[in-house]
């Protein structure tokens, strides 16, 4: 009987898991499968791990902060702080529907609309575990009513959306991954394009024509037509613009601090947010709506 | 067969290390773990790659190609897992797949104990690492990616940095003979 080699065998084993892999990608992106079981149990086994250590960080500096710092001034400090980021949140959106006058009767309906959208506090307890992806973990999951999709966001602005549920952890897909997107529009000219992720820290707005004016420095807001993320939510700040053909190259400064993310907030609920569409060109309107929903179907992709 | 023992050949008379029991165990989930969490305070270790470092070391310490690409495997597939839903499984895998084999695969026919030839080890790995990667982007999933960039060499020179410092602490896990 024939002898194989040792370093055959090595080989062959070699072979055979890389084949494996090969295959395991080849059906990943065949089929779009969702909660796979490999990840549900890695993201299962770590999550308490790094909620241990967000906790440990917390206490750490919780001591810091309102014992050896200053007790009473600390925390007085903290409460303005909560209540700035609020103020901020509710400025940005107000800045942005006073300079849109003509707007300001569907704002206010969709204001009044919504004005009781249930949110939710999340704590950042982790991050993607390789630089292929733009993924955060956060320490609510289904127990506490998040679900696929919902938008998440922070009082400077947008932030990305929930990709994976898990009983108490959820990871969100950050704007600047490669396979993120949502729906924006310009707030100077309102013209509407799906803004997305590069894999870098820089964000960059896809269709809009050549013939179109954007300036650097103009503020890009969130559109609603995407289905995740409510409207006039701040997005970013345009830093650069280039000509193209057909479309303008338009990158993209994020609104929200995406690399120092401590807690995010959570839109609970997953109604299609309705919007009055009074835009003086329904056409642009529609042909927006199926461009901001693309990147969203999009990122459903491995 | 607990005891260190060495791999003797021809030319080259190379120890194999053992490790005290749970070491690699423990080490791969810490590297793991950290990779995940430490990203949120300190965004600046995004570019260490504890798990690659974790993979080359022991690949270079126990020399066994099918160990070492086993355990390639492994610590790839479970960061496929954790990097979220946009990284498919295999991505990390088969990367770390190889570059395990060929860390044990070198480590068995020559001695990679000193810093310089760790130092530079490291580097090549990383660079291989993301070769393969980009690779893997551009055959497997079309999707279009830049080959080598300023950053890539300054990750891998501070990964080969860490690391170089990194094993000279993994090497007291080993086991005396």
């Amino acid at each position: 009987m024939a002898v194989i080699p040792s370093r055959h065998k090595t080989l062959a084993l070699l072979g055979g898991v890389l084949l494996a892999q090969v295959l395991l990608l080849a059906v990943q992106i065949k089929r779009d499968s969702r909660g796979r079981l490999l990840r549900v149990w890695a993201v299962t086994a770590v999550s308490p791990f790094e909620k241990v250590g967000a906790w440990g960080v917390g206490k750490v500096r919780g001591v810091w902060t309102h014992y050896f710092a200053l007790r009473s001034t600390s925390r007085e400090n903290e409460a303005l702080r909560i209540e700035n980021d609020a103020l901020k949140l509710t400025i940005a959106q107000l800045q942005t529907k006073a300079a849109e006058a003509d707007r300001l009767a569907a704002l206010l309906s969709f204001r009044q609309a919504h004005a009781d959208v249930p949110m939710l506090g999340a704590r950042v307890i982790g991050a993607s575990a390789g630089t292929a992806s733009r993924t955060i973990e956060i320490d609510r999951g289904e127990r506490d009513g998040v679900r696929r999709n919902m938008a998440v966001i922070t009082p400077d602005g947008a932030v990305g959306k929930v990709v994976e549920v898990y009983r108490d952890a959820a990871q969100v897909l950050l704007l600047t991954d490669k396979d993120s997107g949502a729906g924006a529009m310009l707030v100077g000219s309102r013209v509407q394009s799906p803004v997305g992720g590069t894999g870098d820290p820089m964000l960059v707005m896809k269709y809009v024509p050549t013939e179109e004016e954007v300036k650097v420095g103009e503020k890009i807001v969130t559109s609603g037509m995407d289905k995740i993320f409510p409207r006039d939510i701040p997005l970013g700040t345009v830093v650069e613009v280039k000509a193209g053909n057909p479309f303008k190259q338009i990158r993209v400064q994020p609104t929200a601090k995406l690399d120092r993310l401590e807690t995010v907030i959570v839109l609970l609920t997953q109604a299609p947010l309705e919007f009055k569409t009074d835009t003086p060109n329904a056409a642009g309107t529609e042909q927006s709506d199926a461009n901001a929903t693309l990147p969203a179907a999009k990122s459903e992709k491995p | 067969m607990n005891q260190e023992y060495e791999l003797r050949s021809a030319e080259t008379h190379i120890e194999v290390h053992k490790f005290y029991p749970g070491a690699i165990v423990l080490l791969t989930a810490g590297a793991l773990v950290f990779q995940s969490s430490a990203r949120v305070y300190f965004p600046k270790l995004e570019m260490l790659e504890l798990p690659l470092l974790v993979t080359i070391y022991f690949g270079l310490s126990r020399r066994n190609p099918s160990t070492g690409l086993l355990l390639g495997t492994v610590i790839g597939l479970l960061q496929d897992a954790l990097s979220g839903p946009t990284v498919p499984l295999g991505f990390y895998g088969i990367a770390k797949t190889i570059v395990g084999y060929l860390a044990s695969s070198i480590g068995a026919r020559l001695d990679t104990e000193h810093p310089a030839a760790r130092f530079a080890l490291i580097f090549g790995f990383f660079v291989l690492q993301q070769a393969i990667l980009v690779l893997i982007r551009r055959l497997l999933l079309a999707q279009p990616e830049g080959w080598f960039n300023a950053h890539l060499a300054v990750a891998a020179a501070v990964n080969a940095l860490v690391g170089t410092v990194l094993f000279l602490g993994m090497d007291r896990l080993r086991r005396r003979s």
